[in-house]
């Protein structure tokens, strides 16, 4: 038995299942097993108490167990449209961040990906290198440029262009500026990877056939590239809906967005169940275009 | 009968040869360089309608660029192409009259076969019953139709060979450049595919200017070769002038396989040339005559196949073309025999013999260490001074 068992320690496959094993047990402990509790809490109601919710299994005297599924919580959510507003405007931010991100972001990679091999280095190193400062430091640097005695308002009364400053902080434009400037290196890279692997040759078969450069771009360029906007665009769009600091930060009391929501009803307004669903809820939007980049990397999978 | 018929007929399947014919594609000091590097260096070359055009050289010899240059990708550094009469310079690939197929056959990995043959006529704003006619006629021609839907990973090697073939022809052409069209493909597919590229060129008689490298594809496939080598054209000619009339030791030596001998011309006659080997007892008595120096020190090639092997040596033997040497290795490929001869000056040439009977014993014509004699006629050496 020992023996069998030492056998199996040394064997290749033991070593392959326990590699494999790493992840799914860091998923377990730190996604689902957290996934379900605010599950379980989002089908609690607040009660004045530590912690501040319903019990979701209690005993009675004679042993029964009585479970609670309360949700309430789903049809308040449901029937208040102040988040039903709060999503769709956090929706809305993030599909125009996701937008402007990409139209920014495609011909950086672009110009990137077709560079010299000593200038790819650096300006991929000039893509990362925001990421050495604190991002927190780069929003509170963005208020100084986007106040109404900000720089940006400065130089332009200074240059006589405006009288009067323009209300830039604490408004969606500020908000959209922080997340596609936070968010566009995660644009990039990607992009930058598909672009890097696309057969020259395509292009030029294409030109030899008779296609104009800007049909090459719509017709080839961009099929060929779409793992990488799809990529991109998801890593762009699902921090962005849920994003906290940058609509605290740069849109005030303005901009409301979800991930604001969610953060004064957990620490203001104590109500963890209601918090609670409000993230759950958040995930389901998320989880849909998920999916669909999942289905889209099969289909990618099974071409290849 | 007139004369003037006879001299049409003559120059019908060899355009080259009438002074009057006017070349399709006319390229006139066409150099590119790249940095220091020149890639082409101040070629001429005249390409008449309905050819099918080889440029052979190794790999750098600048044929790609060539034709790179052709479809417009390059842009040369001086000189001109004109194709069909109109000057190339300044004209987009897209504009131009002439389509390539690329060796990596660049097919559109996300369109199907249907789409990616029919990909030029779209652009050329084509209508579309008469894109699906099209495609339909050319996928016909390359024996592509039941494949018409699929996408082209869902092909073999040779069938997506085809894809691109179809696809550069589709539009019609007025040139169709090709690099390195059989390249990807396995021996027994490409000698195959070679036929098959000759009946469609003729069924459809576009120009071809095809790249290669392989110089047994060049002379199955071609009218015409130039052979390249270091930017320039070593020799432009029919297949048959370049193997058995090389001008140069690079052509002799790049096609086919030549047993080269230095030496030095002792006797220039009205009507014959003898050249005697630098080393040791050989000489050549060659039937045709030379403008050429006596005295000077020229290149004899000899091809293995002009070479007679006989193991009946005389006592003395023949003053010109023949020499004694004694079977170093043999090499049987089935077909024919390669016997090395070492003869008595050190030198090792190389006889081809094609084993026309089926020995029982399986024993060769000569066997190792066997003394032997190696004769060839008169007309056979080739006389080189470059």
């Amino acid at each position: 038995m020992l023996y069998r068992f030492r056998q199996f320690l040394e064997s290749a496959r033991a070593w392959q299942s326990a590699i494999v094993a790493v992840p799914y047990f860091w998923l377990l402990l730190f996604f689902l097993i957290p996934f379900f509790l605010v599950l379980k809490i989002s089908l609690a109601e607040y009660i004045v108490a530590s912690p501040p919710f319903s019990k979701l299994i209690q005993f009675g005297e004679e042993g029964q167990m009585y479970i609670t599924l309360i949700f309430d919580n789903f049809v308040f959510l449901w029937e208040d449209d102040l988040y039903y507003k709060t999503y769709l405007n956090s929706l809305r931010i993030s599909i125009i961040s996701t937008i402007l991100c990409l139209l920014i972001g495609y011909p950086i990679a672009y110009g990137i990906a077709r560079s010299t091999p000593t200038v790819k280095k650096i300006l991929l190193l000039m893509v990362i290198l925001p990421f050495w400062t604190s991002f927190l430091l780069r929003v509170y640097a963005w208020i100084g440029l986007l106040a109404d005695q900000g720089t940006i308002n400065d130089l332009l009364i200074g240059l006589g262009i405006i009288d009067q400053p323009i209300k830039m902080l604490y408004t969606d434009f500020a908000v959209l500026v922080g997340i596609v400037y936070t968010y566009v290196p995660f644009m990039i890279l990607p992009l930058f990877a598909n672009i890097e692997r696309l057969d020259l040759t395509v292009h030029e078969a294409a030109a030899d056939l008779g296609a104009k450069p800007f049909t090459i771009f719509r017709t080839i360029t961009i099929p060929l590239t779409m793992p990488g906007i799809i990529a991109g665009s998801l890593l762009v769009f699902i921090p962005a809906t849920g994003e906290f600091v940058i609509p605290d930060l740069l849109g005030g009391g303005n901009v409301l967005m979800i991930g604001r929501v969610l953060y004064s009803e957990f620490n203001l307004n104590q109500d963890w169940p209601v918090a609670s669903t409000v993230a759950i809820v958040l995930l389901l939007l998320l989880v849909i275009p998920m999916m669909l980049y999942q289905h889209y990397q099969a289909k990618e999978a099974e071409a290849e | 009968m007139t004369q003037a018929t006879d001299t049409s007929k003559l120059f019908e399947n060899q355009p080259w040869l009438d002074p009057d014919a006017e070349p399709f594609v006319k390229i006139r000091a066409l150099t590119k360089t790249f940095g220091s590097f020149t890639a082409v260096s101040s070629v001429d070359l005249d390409i008449y309608e309905g050819e099918l055009f080889s440029l052979l050289g190794g790999s750098g010899c600048g044929k790609t660029t060539l034709l790179r240059m052709l479809a417009g990708f390059e842009e040369p550094s001086s000189g001109t192409i004109s194709i069909d009469g109109v000057d190339m310079a300044n004209i987009p690939p897209y504009q131009r009259p002439v389509n390539m197929m690329f060796q990596s056959y660049a097919l559109f990995p996300h369109m199907t076969v249907e789409q990616n043959v029919g990909y030029g006529l779209k652009q050329d704003r084509v209508e579309k019953n008469e894109i699906a006619e099209r495609v339909a006629e050319i996928l016909a021609i390359v024996e592509l139709t039941p494949f018409n839907k699929r996408k082209p990973h869902q092909l073999s090697g040779g069938q997506r060979q085809r894809v691109a073939l179809a696809r550069s022809l589709v539009k019609k052409p007025k040139v169709l450049l090709l690099d390195e069209p059989l390249a990807a493909l396995d021996k027994r597919l490409r000698e195959q595919t070679q036929f098959e590229l000759m009946n469609i060129q003729h069924q459809l008689g576009v120009t071809f200017i095809v790249v290669t490298h392989d110089q047994e594809e060049a002379m199955t496939l071609s009218t015409r070769i130039a052979v390249m080598d270091q930017g320039q054209f070593s020799q432009i000619g029919t297949p048959t002038d370049i193997y058995e009339y090389p001008q140069t030791r690079f052509v002799a030596n790049f096609i086919g396989s030549a047993n080269m001998f230095e030496g030095r011309v002792v006797e220039n006659g009205d009507n014959h040339v003898i050249v005697r080997s630098s080393h040791g007892d050989l000489s050549f008595y060659i039937d045709h005559s030379f403008e050429i120096r006596e005295n000077i020190g020229v290149s004899i090639a000899l091809r293995p196949e002009k070479i007679t092997l006989s193991r009946e040596v005389p006592e003395t033997i023949d003053e010109y073309n023949t020499v004694k040497g004694i079977v170093d290795d043999i090499g049987y490929l089935g077909n024919f025999s390669i016997y090395r001869i070492l003869l008595e000056n050190d030198k090792i040439i190389a006889v081809t013999h094609p084993n026309q009977s089926r020995p029982r014993d399986a024993r060769h014509l000569a066997e190792w260490d066997d003394e032997v004699l190696l004769s060839w006629a008169p007309s056979s050496p080739i006389l080189l001074t470059k």
